[in-house]
């Protein structure tokens, strides 16, 4: 590194090494206040760390990109031991482990059956090894097997019949069972949010949006004439979705930056209230 | 048969679990294969881990650039490990949960971890501000649906959206800028959604028939 990293890194130690010191002054009268005030400077430096990137690339946001890299992989495993074996393994394995981790015992003449998801799993962890790195093959047929069949259903389920069948709305009126007249519809007919107008053309643009949009994915045949402007039509429907999604994910990202600038005005520098 | 085993046992489980939907007694194979899903899923948490370990280490020993990085993965990785692992500060006994508050895990989660992970994505906000910068040109009439669906949502979303239009009165309300907004979510939006849906359902389907079938074979590697 150069003489000037080794400053620049010194300056920012230094500073927020201040800001402990000065956090924890204020925060001596209350219990575990330094570990308080070391956590708020911690997490402030990481916060200011990754936004150094909108500068370039530096030696604070690769700190903070590594140290993100070890602490979520540790993170997911801790969680995942604890739900998955504390909670569910063990209680089937063994009375003695299941007492020794108060958890209660689930008794059961199929229980020996959960010893096969153990030995696959130790079969996996093969794959670190070279010479019995074939050994995980199996396990790994198992993951997909079990994704393929239970996908196979829950798609056909959930992401095609259900999809389908919600597609089909009354084209005119919101509730075919509460129709009341055409004098009642006509009367009715405004611009309002709530109102029939709306909900009659949302049902327009979901049932015609869904045909078009589906068109559009139909390569097997030419996209010309009458099939040519439903998939025209598709594209539209397309677009706005795909303008939708963006915005929405925006507002996501961004309130996510409120959340982090307010964290940093209100509880690191403490100008806000 | 380092090949034929693995083909089998796809198509062993994968039928199992579609014919199960259809036969009464089975119909606990699925919680049992989900149960069973999850257990090997842990594995491979671990395996993730030994991998990150490994390679880290690697790095580390061979000197490669950047190699002092690969200490700070290493030691947050360990210490985060060993605060989860064994519970290190936790008020409770050992039933009580891993990330209950007060313990080192729950501590190093809220002031590493969160904050890490929040900045991380509130830092793409930057980048698609200035990707639809560029990118966002009324060029012709697709890119102008796009551009205007995603303004009228973004500004559907903020208080500058309903004081553009407060003073539309009720009776025309859908052109309020919020309503307007609501709208676009739950009709165009919901059109082209569910059609990318049925689409993708379609997808997992003939993908799935073709994994279980043994068709699809690219997740075994090579023949070694």
């Amino acid at each position: 590194m150069r003489r000037t990293t080794y400053i620049v890194v010194a300056g920012v130690v230094l500073l927020f090494g201040l800001s402990w010191v000065l956090h924890a002054v204020s925060m001596s009268g209350e219990a575990d206040g330094i570990e308080r005030a070391f956590m708020i400077t911690m997490a402030a430096f990481l916060t200011l760390a990754i936004y150094s990137f909108l500068y370039k690339d530096n030696p604070f946001y690769k700190f903070a990109e590594h140290l993100y890299v070890g602490v979520s992989a540790a993170y997911w495993m801790c969680q995942a031991f604890w739900s998955t074996i504390v909670g569910n393994l063990f209680p089937r394995l063994s009375e003695g482990l299941s007492n020794y981790f108060q958890q209660p015992y689930q008794a059961s003449g199929w229980n020996i059956t959960y010893w096969i998801p153990v030995i696959l799993g130790i079969m996996l962890l093969m794959r670190l090894t070279e010479k019995y790195g074939w050994m995980s093959r199996w396990p790994l047929a198992m993951i997909v097997g079990t994704t393929a069949g239970l996908n196979f259903v829950r798609y056909l389920r959930s992401d095609f019949v259900v999809q389908v069948s919600s597609t089909f709305m009354p084209l005119l009126g919101e509730d075919p069972h509460r129709w009341q007249g055409f004098g009642a519809f006509i009367s009715n007919l405004d611009l309002s949010a709530t109102g029939q107008l709306a909900a009659i053309v949302s049902n327009w643009v979901i049932f015609f949006g869904v045909i078009c949009g589906i068109i559009y994915f139909y390569f097997s045949k030419e996209h010309s004439g009458a099939f040519g402007r439903a998939s025209r039509l598709g594209i539209w429907i397309l677009m706005i979705t795909f303008g939708a999604s963006f915005g929405y994910t925006v507002m996501g990202r961004i309130s996510l930056l409120v959340g982090r600038i307010t964290f940093l005005f209100r509880d690191w520098l403490e100008i806000i209230s | 048969m380092r090949q034929q085993i693995p083909l089998l046992i796809t198509f062993i489980v994968g039928t199992l679990l579609i014919v199960s939907v259809f036969i009464p007694p089975f119909g606990d194979l699925e919680t049992t294969f989900n149960i069973w899903f999850d257990i090997i899923a842990v594995f491979a948490f671990f395996l993730g881990g030994g991998n990150l370990l490994r390679v880290h280490i690697n790095k580390l020993r061979k000197r490669k650039r950047d190699w002092g990085f690969s200490i700070v993965t290493i030691v947050g990785f360990l210490v985060m490990l060993i605060a989860g692992l064994f519970k290190i500060g936790n008020p409770g006994d050992i039933a009580s949960a891993v990330d209950a508050p007060g313990s080192l895990f729950y501590d190093i989660f809220n002031s590493v971890q969160y904050p890490l992970s929040a900045t991380m994505y509130s830092l793409l906000a930057f980048f698609v501000a200035s990707a639809s910068y560029r990118a966002f040109r009324a060029k012709n009439r697709e890119a102008t649906l796009l551009l205007i669906a995603a303004f009228i949502i973004l500004l559907g979303r903020t208080p500058f959206g309903v004081m553009l239009t407060y003073w539309v009165p009720d009776s025309t309300s859908l052109l309020q800028i919020p309503n307007l907004a609501i709208w676009i979510m739950n009709s165009p939006n919901l059109a082209g959604q569910r059609a990318i849906m049925i689409g993708i359902g379609l997808g997992v389907i003939s993908m799935s028939l073709r994994l279980i079938l043994g068709i699809e074979r690219s997740y075994l590697g090579g023949d070694k």
